[in-house]
């Protein structure tokens, strides 16, 4: 069959109505926590997986769909009105968004912020659709080098290419490697570093991990600032509506983002940021009213937001092609796959095309309930932005728990989320990455086994992962995506890698 | 949100203590890995290749990330950091025990109405007699609906055995 009869027998089996519903639920959710200031989509989708644990398969992973696409969007009317970006991705947004939203036109920016990541997302979802069995084709013949090389990439760049330190976000990673040894070995059924505790003998469970990480981590950050100066939330004044003339600023900065989002999404390297930051600057630069960036141009909102939505999209390439996730947000994605013990990936192509295009085809429909349900409730999510900080955290406290409590209810894993949440804390305040403990926790394992396979081929000789070319140029790129930064930030040029901070998202 | 401090610039020459010791902590972890793969490294096939393998990679360069922090830590390069208060930490973490000590004994609705309203101390609203009561209704409709209606597990109490 072809990718167009796959992607319209994906559509038809989204369309029923149970998988609709599941789609709704997912969106709603999704948008709902994701607008809380602070709450990224990695965050939104950890906290949400538990939700989705008694569904089938296809059910769930299309209600998953939804909360991604949901809490995408969401993060971006949190910046536009808090100016406190829920997710690094959506710095930009903020920048002009928030000035817009101060000069009574935040209706105006969360429309086109909403139609920009629809159409962003309607066009590189479809993108996707038609890249992935091409790229399919290419992850067939790669051999377990090959895909420990395109590892080693992926932890470069989400550890050490972007962000203000080498050292902090390496550290970050490795401290992820070392968990991710805990438990019993997948090749000899040996135990690592399990101390005889038998709730470890499973490794420590990722989503877990990000839960505490990101929600408790944040949580106690929050707390630790005490009472400092509160964040106002723009009022949305005026029409939400475009006008013709934001619809002419509008059309052409959407098709731009989403043309420099998709690839940076899709390559293994991940960061969504990087496309909104390269949007932006091109938007800036493109403008017929350089006089008004900096003070609220639509340009500004549109490009960047559908340059984020775009790449997120693209993230889905790697993810589902080559099981390689490059952001913590598909590093929870993919925690959900296992959950049902699939494993992305070429074979997944081949084994359940259903669930693979039913995924890819709810996708594009939650993207449509999206743009259907967001600009008239507007108004609801501006009023959960207004709930006070006490019960803002003490509710995501209890969301937090009761996900680790719905997936496995010990105390002991309720104790590993308060000593993971005091780590990520610690990490906070010393100004680590929490992203890269995420990535290296999940993607450790994967990394391991194609790295033993292929020593075991080549009976221990380690020159061997080095003697194949499509391996030999990603471990090319990989140690250039280390030194370049390191070299830039010697010579003082860090400040703008350290904006691209690849935090959360 | 995310720390995004530019790179400290002061110059002062004093070893800054807090980095020194998380650079002690990886070496820590690093030694631990050693110590623990050792029992395992017989597993090792004719490849010379077994589960002791990549703990030990992990572990050498938790090692040079050791040394690499130890240096800047002598250098003062970390970023500058926030005074933190700790009084907030105190509340939230005592929350979390407080769940993990009630959860089996006391069911889920109250170990996490007790999380809520510790956790709202935490950031200011100490009315625990109020707090305490929201959270435990809070929870409970919470429970009723994943544990009702979406069938998690949720470990139930006398509260909950009301309704169910």
């Amino acid at each position: 069959m072809s990718t167009f009869e796959f992607l319209l027998q994906g559509l038809v089996a989204a369309m029923e109505p149970m998988n609709l519903l599941y789609a709704l639920i997912g969106v709603t959710l999704g948008t709902a926590v994701g607008v809380l200031p602070g709450i990224g989509p990695a965050l939104t989708v950890a906290l949400l997986l538990p939700v989705t644990y008694r569904l089938d398969p296809t059910g769930s992973l299309i209600m998953f769909a939804g909360i991604y696409y949901g809490g995408m969007y969401g993060g971006s009317t949190t910046s536009i009105l808090l100016n406190t970006p829920g997710e690094s991705a959506s710095i930009v947004t903020a920048l002009e968004g928030n000035k817009m939203a101060r000069a009574g036109r935040g209706g105006p920016a969360l429309a086109t912020s909403a139609i920009g990541s629809f159409v962003a997302g309607l066009i590189a979802t479809l993108l996707l659709a038609f890249l992935a069995p091409y790229v399919v084709q290419i992850a067939i013949k790669f051999g377990p080098r090959e895909y420990f090389a395109l590892m080693v990439l992926a932890f470069v760049t989400v550890s050490s290419a972007f962000g203000d330190s080498a050292l902090r976000g390496l550290t970050a990673l490795f401290v992820g490697l070392a968990f991710s040894v805990v438990g019993i070995d997948q090749l000899t059924g040996q135990t690592r570093l399990a101390f005889g505790v038998p709730d470890l003998l499973d490794g420590i469970e990722v989503t877990t991990m990000a839960v505490a990480m990101f929600a408790i981590g944040e949580t106690l950050f929050i707390a630790a600032q005490g009472m400092r100066g509160p964040e106002t939330v723009e009022a949305v004044k005026g029409s939400v509506w475009m006008n013709a003339q934001d619809w002419a600023r509008s059309w052409k900065p959407w098709l731009r983002g989403t043309v420099i989002g998709f690839p940076i999404g899709a390559m293994p390297a991940g960061g969504a940021e990087i496309g909104t930051f390269l949007s932006y600057a091109a938007e800036k630069r493109l403008t017929k009213h350089p006089e008004e960036f900096g003070n609220g141009a639509i340009e500004g909102v549109a490009g960047p937001e559908a340059a984020n939505n775009a790449s997120a999209a693209g993230t889905l390439v790697p993810l589902l092609t080559l099981g390689l996730p490059t952001t913590a947000t598909a590093a929870i994605m993919l925690a959900g796959f296992q959950q049902y013990g699939l494993q992305p990936g070429p074979l997944l192509f081949a084994t359940n095309p259903q669930l693979v295009w039913g995924l890819i085809a709810s996708l594009l429909i939650a993207n449509g309930m999206l743009l259907v349900l967001n600009l008239p409730l507007i108004g609801l999510w501006v009023k959960l932005l207004t709930i006070p900080k006490p019960w803002l955290y003490s509710g995501i406290l209890v969301f937090a728990t009761l996900g680790t409590i719905g997936a496995n209810p010990s105390v002991f894993e309720l104790g590993m989320l308060l000593t993971f949440g005091l780590l990520g804390y610690v990490m906070r305040v010393f100004g680590y990455p929490i992203a890269p403990v995420v990535v290296g926790l999940i993607l450790g394992p994967l990394a391991e086994q194609q790295l033993r396979r292929a020593l075991a081929i080549s009976q221990g000789d380690v020159t061997y992962l080095f003697t194949s070319p499509i391996a030999a140029v990603l471990f090319v790129v990989a140690a250039l995506a280390f030194i370049v930064p390191l070299i830039l930030r010697i010579r003082g040029r860090g400040e703008v890698l350290s904006q691209m901070a690849a935090n959360e998202d | 949100m995310s720390l995004n401090h530019p790179t400290s610039t002061t110059k002062q020459r004093r070893p800054d203590w807090a980095a020194l010791a998380i650079a002690v902590v990886l070496a820590v972890i690093a030694a631990v890995i050693f110590f623990d793969v050792a029992r395992v490294k017989g597993a090792a096939g004719y490849s010379q290749v077994g589960p002791a393998t990549v703990p030990e990679w992990i572990a050498f360069g938790l090692i040079g990330l050791a040394v690499w922090t130890a240096i800047e830590a002598f250098r003062g390069e970390f970023p500058a950091r926030d005074r933190q208060e700790l009084g907030p930490i105190v509340w939230v973490v005592a929350g979390l025990i407080a769940q993990m000590l009630l959860l089996n004994r006391a069911g889920f609705s109250i170990a996490t109405g007790v999380l809520f309203a510790l956790v709202a101390a935490g950031f200011g609203r100490r009315k625990l007699w109020l707090t305490i009561p929201i959270g435990i209704i809070l929870c409970l409709g919470i429970w009723l609906i994943f544990a009702g209606l979406l069938q998690l597990s949720l470990p139930a109490g006398p509260l909950e055995h009301l309704f169910l």
